[in-house]
């Protein structure tokens, strides 16, 4: 037991939690602002593969990293809006869309990769983000090196925390957001284009997912593999029920979830001779669910998600 | 010059015209009374002005200018304010975020919370609209959240204000404080287009009074010159024959209740009620919603099957929890809310029509395919004789109105002659014409000898249908005395818990 708390005070476990925490952050604050708007966005999962796959190419093929995250947001925002299109404009299923866009993206992006890279064996790398120290806090010990020593895109993940925050609680867009996940007629009433609203909502929710995806390429793996999205998203999915819809628990949240995966590739190593690994590989999953279970028990979710808003029909 | 001005105004929803070349004015400072049945196009005439709908022709001016069509935007900027029947918040908001949504740009980096406050609390002094801002408004009960929507509109300096049925929702006290609302804003200079099917409501508040029927205007008139009866008339377009009950004899008991007790649900748990109805007799239940007419309903249509107690159905056992073995056994169910539990909306009318009977030789073959052919005949002959008005048997359920729903829910539930009849606020949210062809309805299945249990929060409703009359409160069910064996007030002291420690849930 005491090996268990010697690994929360190794800098290797907290540096291990901040790389997985990152795309978690982009993922569920992206889903997170979808759902706000009362649309689910399934999408996800292939969203963070397109951002992902398109960021790297970027890098690949000559341009910079920060073209490449730029890119990669706007491949997202492409993949949302075609969601938007279909479940806004249309009012179509959320649950079958967001699906089809999953399945259609991860598919799309790997063709793509194989197009361009035919030959490719083992996965070409690329030049990553470089850490940014931020002087005197990363010099503190353990969580210094762990939490001030990072990519720059880890820094941008905890800087849209509360940047999200305030857009959605403290503006007059973020309460029109806010709205149509609540009651999309009200916003109508109101003189606002609910369909707008939604559109847009998913559109930038989308983008956040898929500079998650990019993470993961430009600031962790330097390439892009096949299923290496491995159900980020799905988890994302979960931790914007498990955070009440609040970007502040949605952080603690993820936090959570990056501290245990990092924790059992940990204790694996330490257990593995008596205890099967797997049993580590799915204990993430097993916290989550219990902490789901106490967390999103009393929970006021949106309550128009998923109700489609279709103007001047008779209800 | 009129502030506004409806001019050949007609919509048509499939082949149902929904308003019919509707020209109409109002004035400043007046409250104008729309009157019509359900389903006249009231609700679709005020949503054209508010630009929910786009009318297929016609146009309408606000102050001598014509409105851009279909913009809502549009329609608040000309001074429009709209209170909608069905009121368009957000509960999980607060009432100040529900007032403010929309009357800041968008792309602004701030709220501006503390103008808003004050001129709410202006509007608060000046129209009598006290309301907490940082209220949340599920925390709001139905009165105060009808404030907020006034303030919404007035918020955005509405000079017109539409408001749907306001009063559906309201006891007698809170529709008073309404009236007196009412008054202070036409004294300010306000419009105020009141849309009602209730007569002595229209009769109180308004100048003017509007009557559609079947989409079109069919006159208007001063409301000091108007009389009831002559409006009723309008409305209708004929005589009402107001439901009388005959004196029968009554005959066999029909449903045998002793010792029912349900637990948990608080106040509305059922505790050891007795009750028994005979053929040829309506039972009335009297009482504010919420203290267990709702479970008891659930009981008996076999929507709830643990109880402790007996029930008996003809001298048989209910078959408890089964709603279908239930109908079977000659129960007639009509539901409290006809859209929550009567009808699918998204289902067609002949589809509705089978639900109750689905496996019934008369509809299906071998109780396993459903002979369409044979269920569209049968809701043919059903919405002919039940007077349903729609398209047919497959017209769309939700784009019925109210009152159609409810003739639906009779023809499905009194066509297979039911020896009893749940009826649970049969006429709630019904006009004059509906309400008495309802409750003519239950009249003649009495007559056929069926026993009837009505349960309905109108003590006058009661009072001229009921053969006898038991008053429920927290859970307990008084002895049903006949009809004028208690006064009204006798009967609103015990809906009060008659010891006065009970308030109205």
């Amino acid at each position: 037991m005491s090996d268990l708390f010697e690994i929360l005070l190794t800098a290797g476990f907290w540096a291990a939690t901040i790389r997985i925490v990152s795309p978690l952050i982009f993922g569920t604050l992206g889903e997170l602002i979808c759902e706000r708007a009362g649309v689910l966005n399934l999408g996800i999962e292939g969203i963070m593969t397109v951002g992902a796959m398109s960021g790297w190419m970027w890098v690949y093929q000559g341009g910079g990293l920060w073209g490449g995250v730029l890119f990669a947001a706007a491949m997202g925002a492409l993949f949302g809006l075609l969601h938007a299109a279909f479940t806004v404009q249309l009012g179509l299923s959320q649950h079958v869309t967001g699906i089809g866009i999953t399945l259609f993206a991860s598919a799309l992006s790997y063709f793509v990769y194989r197009m361009l890279l035919p030959l490719a064996t083992t996965p070409p790398k690329i030049e990553p983000f470089d850490e940014v120290a931020i002087p005197g806090l990363s010099d503190l010990p353990i969580i210094g090196e762990a939490l001030f020593n990072q990519s720059p895109l880890t820094y941008l993940a905890l800087l849209a925390v509360p940047v999200v925050w305030y857009v959605l609680h403290r503006t007059p867009l973020g309460l029109a957001v806010r709205m149509a996940g609540e009651n999309p007629v009200a916003v109508e009433a109101q003189g606002i284009n609910v369909l707008a609203v939604r559109t847009g909502a998913v559109v930038v929710g989308s983008a956040l997912m898929a500079v998650g995806g990019a993470f993961i390429t430009m600031s962790w793996f330097d390439a892009f593999y096949f299923g290496m999205i491995n159900g980020r998203g799905w988890i994302c999915v979960a931790l914007v029920i498990f955070a009440s819809w609040q970007p502040g628990k949605a952080l603690a949240g993820a936090f959570i979830f990056a501290g245990l995966e990092a924790l059992q590739v940990r204790a694996q190593v330490l257990a593995g001779g008596f205890i099967p690994y797997q049993f580590f590989l799915m204990l993430p999953y097993i916290m989550s669910i219990l902490a789901m279970i106490v967390m999103a028990r009393k929970t006021k979710y949106p309550q128009a998600l998923l109700v489609p808003f279709r103007r001047g029909e008779r209800v | 010059m009129p502030v506004l001005e409806f001019s050949g105004v007609t919509k048509r929803f499939g082949t149902l015209t929904a308003n019919d070349s509707v020209s109409l004015t109002l004035e400043q400072g007046e409250v104008l009374a729309l009157l019509g049945e359900n389903g006249a196009g009231k609700t679709t005439l005020m949503n054209i002005l508010f630009g929910h709908y786009q009318a297929d022709e016609g146009t309408i001016f606000v102050d001598g200018k014509p409105l851009p069509p279909g913009s809502t935007q549009a329609a608040i900027k000309a001074g429009v304010g709209m209170v909608h029947q069905h009121f368009t918040l957000a509960g999980n908001l607060t009432v100040l975020e529900n007032i403010t949504l929309g009357t800041e740009s968008l792309w602004s980096w701030r709220q501006e919370t503390r103008t808003a406050r004050e001129k709410l609390a202006d509007m608060a002094r000046d129209y009598g609209l006290a309301v907490d801002p940082d209220a949340q408004v599920s925390e709001l009960s139905v009165g105060e959240r009808q404030r907020v929507e006034i303030l919404k509109a007035l918020y955005r300096n509405a000079r017109i204000l539409i408001l749907d049925e306001p009063t559906a929702v309201l006891t007698p006290q809170e529709s008073e404080g309404l009236f007196a609302i009412l008054k202070s804003l036409t004294a300010k200079g306000l419009a105020v287009v009141f849309i009602s099917h209730k007569l002595h409501e229209i009769l109180a508040v308004s100048d003017r009074i509007a009557v559609l029927r079947r989409g079109a205007i069919v006159g208007t008139l001063a409301t000091k010159d108007a009389d009831r009866a002559q409006i009723a008339e309008m409305m209708v377009g004929r005589a009402v024959t107001l439901p009388r009950l005959t004196p029968m004899e009554p005959g066999a008991a029909m449903l045998e209740i002793e010792g029912l007790s349900t637990t948990g649900g608080g106040a509305s748990a059922l505790r050891n009620i007795d009750l028994t109805i005979r053929a040829h007799e309506i039972v009335g239940i009297a009482g504010v919603a919420g203290n267990g007419q709702r479970i008891l309903a659930d009981v008996l249509s076999g929507l709830k099957g643990d109880f402790a107690g007996s029930v008996r159905l003809h001298g048989k056992s209910l078959a408890a929890g089964r709603p279908r073995a239930i109908v079977a056994s000659g129960v007639g169910r009509i539901p409290e809310d006809r859209h929550a539990r009567g009808m699918v909306g998204d289902m067609e009318v002949w589809e509705n029509l089978i639900s109750e009977d689905i496996r019934s030789r008369e509809v299906s073959r071998w109780g396993l395919i459903i002979d369409r052919k044979r269920a569209t005949a049968r809701a043919e002959r059903q919405i002919a004789e039940f007077d349903v008005r729609c398209e047919g048997p497959d017209a769309e359920t939700k784009l019925l109105s109210g009152g159609n729903m409810q003739k639906l829910i009779l023809a499905r539930a009194l066509s297979r002659e039911p020896s009893f009849i749940l009826a649970n606020q049969p006429v709630r949210g019904l006009d004059e014409g509906a309400i008495a062809y309802v409750q003519n309805r239950l009249l003649e299945a009495r007559q056929r000898g069926a026993a009837i249990l009505l349960i309905s929060e109108d003590l006058d409703e009661l009072m001229a249908l009921c053969d006898r009359i038991a008053v429920m409160s927290h859970g307990k069910l008084s002895e049903a005395l006949p009809t004028g064996a208690r006064t009204i007030a006798e009967i609103g002291l015990m809906m009060a818990g008659q010891d006065g420690d009970r308030q109205a849930a």
